[in-house]
């Protein structure tokens, strides 16, 4: 059994009468891969990715998806987070007045506490972040202001790795980590994301720029267009789609 | 055929007038001010929506009965009462039912520089500190403060000496104690010196199911180069109807910061005055206020700069859920003579509930040609986007909603300097939350 099976998935925006976003995708993900998905502007990444972390602006009109056997379309937004659904955002937002100190643990112990764990004692999780936090550059001042308050483009997504470090998920789903970030700090998110990669976690890396994938290799490629998956490969696909461009799939799809 | 100019007087009206009646003789100034208050009392009476500064607080119907004056607090029940901040370092000083409680006031060992007296008892001896009172005037005809100024027994009346910084915040608890309706009337007058520096927390507390009415009014004279940081914990019982009046009278290069913190009364009216005669002095007026079930609070603020160079700055956050109504009321005026005035007020409105409503009036009255003032006024539900951030992190809903309203009142309640104080607020911030479930 994959760990995510995504089958024949329809959905639109919620309330409108428009037309369906993502058009019969399936994907299986197994422990351990990584997949990456590409496609051009407006094909349905990030649709994607909010339907499978909860986002409530979206409405599944066909398909269905299951987390290890479970229909994750069934739970609450928090509920997926606790098991194992992680989103790092392409664009996260600040939220002032709440210590990125309180947010991590907040978070941290209510995943605990739905699984049925103890909570964290403060010095582990004291060191815990601190840990994590050295390994990506982010300093003490950064996590003494509020969630995300001031941060740079790429100090957000560094932001997002530390999270997704912290809270360890199952599966993560990187939504254009790599937009709004230079060489050097993308290299540090590769370099954060590349360390989480283990036998038990799957990752799906959303991207419109082979660029990433040349710091975070994954196992498959997917070409996403129009709300479906059109072509899969291997990581070679990647390079393919950097050297030809998307033209040939609009083509196919007029 | 002749018009009838004045609307029938409403039984609350009669009972207050025949209350007033009674006032004694006397030949003094407070007498005279008492009696001037009841005269104006007498001509315009409760407050209806017509009169603007009340538009959204109609006194006349929302205060259907005046209920008789409350008489002396059983000391054992005053002291079960005064519950808030009894964490905090603080001078504590109980006033019952609008009269000071000795027994339960922290009175001895004074720090030098520091009076501390009562105003029956500045009264009883003459003391000269009284032609202080009713000395910073509002500007405008205010019921709930003629109603205290003419009824008013007793209060603190605290000065501090020039040059003298006083570590300790005083703080002084109002409590209404008793088993039936009354009323308290409750006066203070706090002089800060020249250079003087000063903590000073009043806090509101009752029972929850009695209709009490606690009408308190202090006046802060605020002398030139003095440092005074007021905190305001209103905290009355959840039937109880509060009028309160605060009035500053603020010296050149002074400092004022007032923070109020809402979350009692079943009706409650804070009315804020400031009169900025000293250049280049800083004021900050803030607040906040959470409110449920069919709570109304109003705040009501009046800040004028008379001189050059002044700067003040309000920011006030409410809270609402289910049904409850607030509202915000803030007026700038700049005198002419008050050049390069900074002046900027903000009110930011949270509504949890469905029926919830916010009155947002904000005023800029400007008569000088060289200042910079700016006003705002917002009121939403929490951000969709910051909460689906918090619960896609694993954060369930109710916990996220908290987190977020806590931020919000956060930033108002910042404001407070004092450590203690600041994190008494936080913490009743958090009851609040958790209470709602």
């Amino acid at each position: 059994m994959a760990m995510l099976d995504i089958d024949n998935l329809h959905a639109k925006i919620d309330g409108d009468e428009g037309q369906e976003i993502l058009k019969g995708l399936s994907l299986k993900v197994n422990p351990g891969e990584v997949h990456a998905i590409m496609g051009p502007n407006g094909s349905g990444k990030s649709t994607l990715s909010y339907i499978l972390a909860g986002k409530e602006d979206y409405e599944v009109t066909d398909g269905s998806v299951t987390l290890d056997g479970e229909d994750l379309l069934e739970m609450e937004i928090d509920e997926r987070a606790a098991k194992g659904v992680f989103l790092a955002f392409q664009y996260p937002v600040e939220v002032p007045g709440v210590a990125t100190m309180t947010f991590l643990r907040s978070a941290l112990n209510a995943q605990r506490k739905k699984r049925g764990e103890a909570e964290i004692s403060t010095p582990d999780f004291l060191r815990l972040v601190r840990d994590k936090a050295a390994n990506l550059g982010i300093s003490q001042d950064m996590l003494r202001r509020g969630v995300n308050v001031g941060f740079s483009g790429g100090e957000k997504k560094r932001a997002e790795i530390l999270q997704m470090a912290i809270l360890e998920p199952k599966l993560c789903i990187l939504d254009e980590t790599d937009s709004g970030l230079d060489i050097d700090a993308l290299k540090v998110v590769s370099e954060g994301v590349n360390a989480l990669r283990s036998p038990d976690r799957a990752m799906i890396v959303i991207t419109h720029y082979q660029r990433l994938l040349n710091h975070i290799v994954p196992d498959f490629v997917h070409v996403m267009h129009k709300g479906r998956i059109v072509r899969s490969g291997g990581k070679e696909l990647a390079l393919e789609l950097e050297a030809n461009g998307y033209a040939e799939y609009q083509q196919d799809a007029a | 055929m002749n018009a009838e100019i004045r609307p029938i007087r409403t039984p609350a009206e009669q009972a207050l007038i025949a209350e007033l009646g009674g006032l004694p003789a006397g030949t003094d100034r407070l007498a005279d001010l008492r009696r001037a208050a009841a005269r104006s009392f007498e001509e315009h009476g409760l407050p209806h929506r017509r009169v603007e500064e009340w538009k959204y607080t109609d006194l006349r119907t929302l205060m259907r009965d005046a209920v008789p004056v409350a008489g002396t607090a059983a000391v054992a029940e005053a002291d079960a009462r005064a519950r808030a901040l009894r964490e905090v370092e603080v001078r504590r000083i109980v006033v019952a039912n609008g009269a000071v409680v000795p027994e339960l006031s922290d009175l001895a060992g004074l720090e030098e520089g520091l009076t501390i007296t009562t105003l029956a008892g500045a009264i009883a001896s003459g003391d000269e500190v009284l032609s202080r009172i009713g000395g910073i005037l509002p500007g405008r005809y205010d019921a709930a403060l003629a109603l205290n100024t003419a009824l008013a027994k007793d209060g603190v009346v605290l000065t501090v000496a020039p040059g003298v910084s006083i570590a300790r915040p005083i703080h002084v608890a109002h409590v209404f104690a008793g088993d039936a309706a009354a009323a308290s009337y409750a006066r203070s007058l706090v002089v800060v010196g020249a250079g003087a520096k000063l903590t000073y927390v009043e806090s509101f507390e009752g029972p929850e199911a009695i209709a009490y009415q606690a009408n308190s009014a202090t006046e802060f004279v605020v002398g030139d180069e003095a440092h005074l940081d007021v905190v305001r914990l209103q905290q009355d019982g959840g039937s109880a109807f509060h009028l309160s009046t605060i009035l500053f009278d603020v010296g050149r290069h002074a400092q004022v910061h007032a923070f109020t913190f809402a979350t009692g009364a079943s009706v409650a009216r804070t009315s804020l005055y400031a009169t900025l005669s000293g250049d280049a002095s800083h004021v900050g007026f803030n607040g906040a206020a959470l409110l449920k079930g069919r709570q109304h609070s109003d705040s009501t603020l009046f800040v004028d700069h008379q001189v050059p160079g002044c700067e003040s700055r309000e920011l006030f956050k409410t809270v609402l859920d289910d049904s409850s109504r607030g509202v915000f009321q803030g007026k700038i005026v700049v005198r002419q003579a008050a050049q390069k005035t900074d002046g900027r007020m903000m009110s930011r409105a949270l509504l949890l509930g469905e029926d919830a409503e916010m009155d947002n009036k904000p005023e800029l009255e400007i008569f000088a040609d060289d200042v910079a003032c700016g006003h705002g006024a917002t009121c939403g539900d929490i951000d969709e986007e910051l909460l689906f951030y918090l619960r896609a992190r694993g954060i369930p809903l109710k916990e996220a909603q908290s987190l977020l309203v806590q931020a919000f009142v956060g930033e108002a309640i910042e404001t407070v300097e004092h450590d203690g104080l600041r994190e008494a607020l936080v913490e009743q911030a958090e009851a609040w939350l958790k209470a709602r479930g």
